[in-house]
């Protein structure tokens, strides 16, 4: 068991060491969405009755922070020792591959949510916000979180060079948060694009996750739970299977 | 001799390539052993191997009677190894790199055992450094002192002298004989041919994925290599006999090579009876780079 906590301690340590990079950062980027986008169109757009854009835009951009973040940090953390070969003393020690994945999936977790919650708080200050149904907003910020955990690791066993991340990140990641109604609801759009997001996992989470703050959402929540929790089930079943196999990992 | 390390039918494939082709080897408990080989002999395939950093094609290997893969947990536990690239981890200082290697082997309140093997590798001022400050050779001995932080009864070193300075070399070594006194089993690979001479008791020797030779370095000196006769001449030709000896030619400077010790006396009198004179003599006892160069040059 000391080897997964220690696996888990150092992954925190990482990024609680570039704290300014890993946490401070995105945290300002949100705040900088929040601002602009709420400013152009706080008059013009109403989404749900009786809220303000500013106030729907929020969660939002929240749960895009602990998306974004929980993916960028197994997937860094990945990479980084795979390209700088530290990746070794963990793959020299007695560290089972379900306790590799643990460790690097809950480690994402805590940045995303540590991310998250700053994004939370900066929004209190600019927002007025409330949280009709905390409980369910923090069920899919965990599972959100963790799905995006888990992708990273994913991207990071796959990936040879930074640059491969950056393509998973700019290419699959990006659009599927910005597609996901982080900035809309998706009964504004178009028929065609409505039935694609319903394809979409991160549709699910955002929306689930907005449901905690209005008590108002596209889909019920159960079932974006159900969605989410079936997406982390068959996600994690195949890292652990990649990690299994030690693809790329093990040569 | 109980095994450490049992190798057995070993191949590793990449694609069309046979990194190892048929590797069988046991290495005792308690040796001091050596596997040399050029570069992509499959020196570094087998330590992966061993180590479970790669998976053979076919074949088995067991570290102190435990399957690298069946058992890995326990192999692994078994196992110190020195990579031969000088990775590290540019977060953390030496203690935390020490203390996190210690963690992943399942060890806590390791300090004490830390501290003195950061003392024996005079890293005990670097303690609290970022492993980013350290230069090439002190990043090496954080990577020994990984290596050891779980006690392991079988250590396997990849090249760890490559583009280390002598003083540290020496120190290396030492330190390293110790360990070896002490009990454990030590394999090592080098280029350095003189170094494994110096320190292995019995050598393997790789080419292209095969062993070519495996004994005891004595037995490797004595059967494979002759000696080496450097003459300065004076005056005189060298007699057309003595032609199939020479092995390099500077100006009167002349390396002959002999067999044994016994050809010394025919080769002089040859000499004598030529009318050369001689004012530089030097007869170099075997050394394991003509045993290496000879069997690599075998086709």
């Amino acid at each position: 068991m000391a080897s997964f906590e220690t696996l888990l301690y150092k992954e925190l340590l990482r990024f609680w060491r570039v704290g300014v990079q890993t946490v401070g950062a995105p945290v300002l980027t949100a705040l900088l969405y929040l601002l602009v986008f709420s400013h152009a169109l706080e008059a013009r757009v109403t989404v749900y009755e009786g809220v303000a854009y500013s106030a729907f835009l929020a969660p939002g951009l929240v749960m895009m922070s602990v998306l974004q973040n929980s993916f960028a940090n197994s997937a860094s953390s990945l990479i980084q020792s795979k390209v700088t070969g530290n990746l070794v003393f963990v793959l020299l020690a007695p560290i089972t591959y379900v306790q590799f994945f643990l460790a690097y999936v809950l480690a994402s977790m805590v940045r995303g949510l540590v991310v998250g919650l700053g994004v939370l708080l900066t929004c209190f200050v600019f927002v007025e916000l409330r949280l009709e149904a905390p409980l369910w907003a923090f069920a899919f910020a965990l599972l959100g979180s963790a799905i995006l955990g888990a992708l990273g690791l994913v991207a990071g066993i796959l990936a040879e060079k930074f640059d491969q991340i950056a393509a998973f990140q700019n290419f699959i990641i990006l659009p599927l948060t910005f597609l996901s109604g982080v900035f809309y609801s998706i009964h504004s759009l178009p028929g065609v694009w409505q039935t694609l997001s319903r394809a979409n996992p991160f549709f699910y989470m955002i929306d689930g996750f907005r449901y905690g703050f209005f008590g108002v959402s596209d889909v019920h929540p159960a079932v974006s739970l159900a969605a989410v929790g079936l997406s982390f089930l068959v996600l994690s079943a195949a890292t652990l299977l990649l990690l299994r196999s030690g693809h790329k990992l093990r040569g | 001799m109980k095994p450490a390390i049992e190798i057995r039918d070993l191949e590793k494939r990449y694609g069309e390539l046979r990194a190892l082709a048929g590797v069988s080897l046991a290495i005792g408990e308690g040796e001091f052993f050596g596997l040399l080989g050029p570069n992509g002999a499959g020196k570094t395939t087998l330590i992966s191997i061993v180590a479970g950093l790669a998976r053979a094609s076919a074949g088995t290997v067991a570290v102190m009677g435990a399957d690298v893969i069946t058992e890995y947990a326990r192999a692994r536990r078994m196992l110190g190894v020195v990579p031969q690239e000088l990775v590290f981890d540019p977060f953390f200082t030496v203690r935390e790199t020490l203390r996190f290697q210690s963690g992943y082997y399942g060890i806590r309140g390791n300090d004490a055992w830390i501290d003195e093997v950061m003392h024996h590798l005079d890293l005990t001022a670097k303690a609290d450094a970022n492993m980013r400050a350290l230069s090439g050779g002190m990043k090496r001995r954080v990577l020994v002192a990984q290596a050891l932080v779980h006690k392991p009864p079988v250590i396997v070193l990849d090249e760890p002298t490559a583009g280390v300075d002598v003083e540290l070399r020496q120190g290396l070594w030492q330190f390293v004989r110790r360990l070896n006194r002490d009990g454990h089993t030590v394999v090592l690979t080098t280029h350095y041919l003189e170094e494994a001479e110096a320190l292995c008791a019995r050598i393997a020797m790789l080419k292209a994925g095969r062993i070519v030779a495996l004994d005891s370095t004595r037995n490797l000196l004595e059967s494979f290599s002759g000696l080496l006769l450097r003459l300065g001449l004076e005056s005189g030709e060298l007699p057309e006999a003595l032609a199939g000896r020479v092995l390099e030619r500077e100006g009167a400077r002349v390396t002959l090579r002999l067999d044994n010790h016994a050809e010394l006396e025919g080769v002089l009198a040859g000499l004598r009876q030529a009318g050369v004179v001689i004012n530089e003599f030097d007869l170099q006892p075997p050394a394991l780079e003509e045993v290496f160069l000879r069997l690599m040059e075998r086709p």
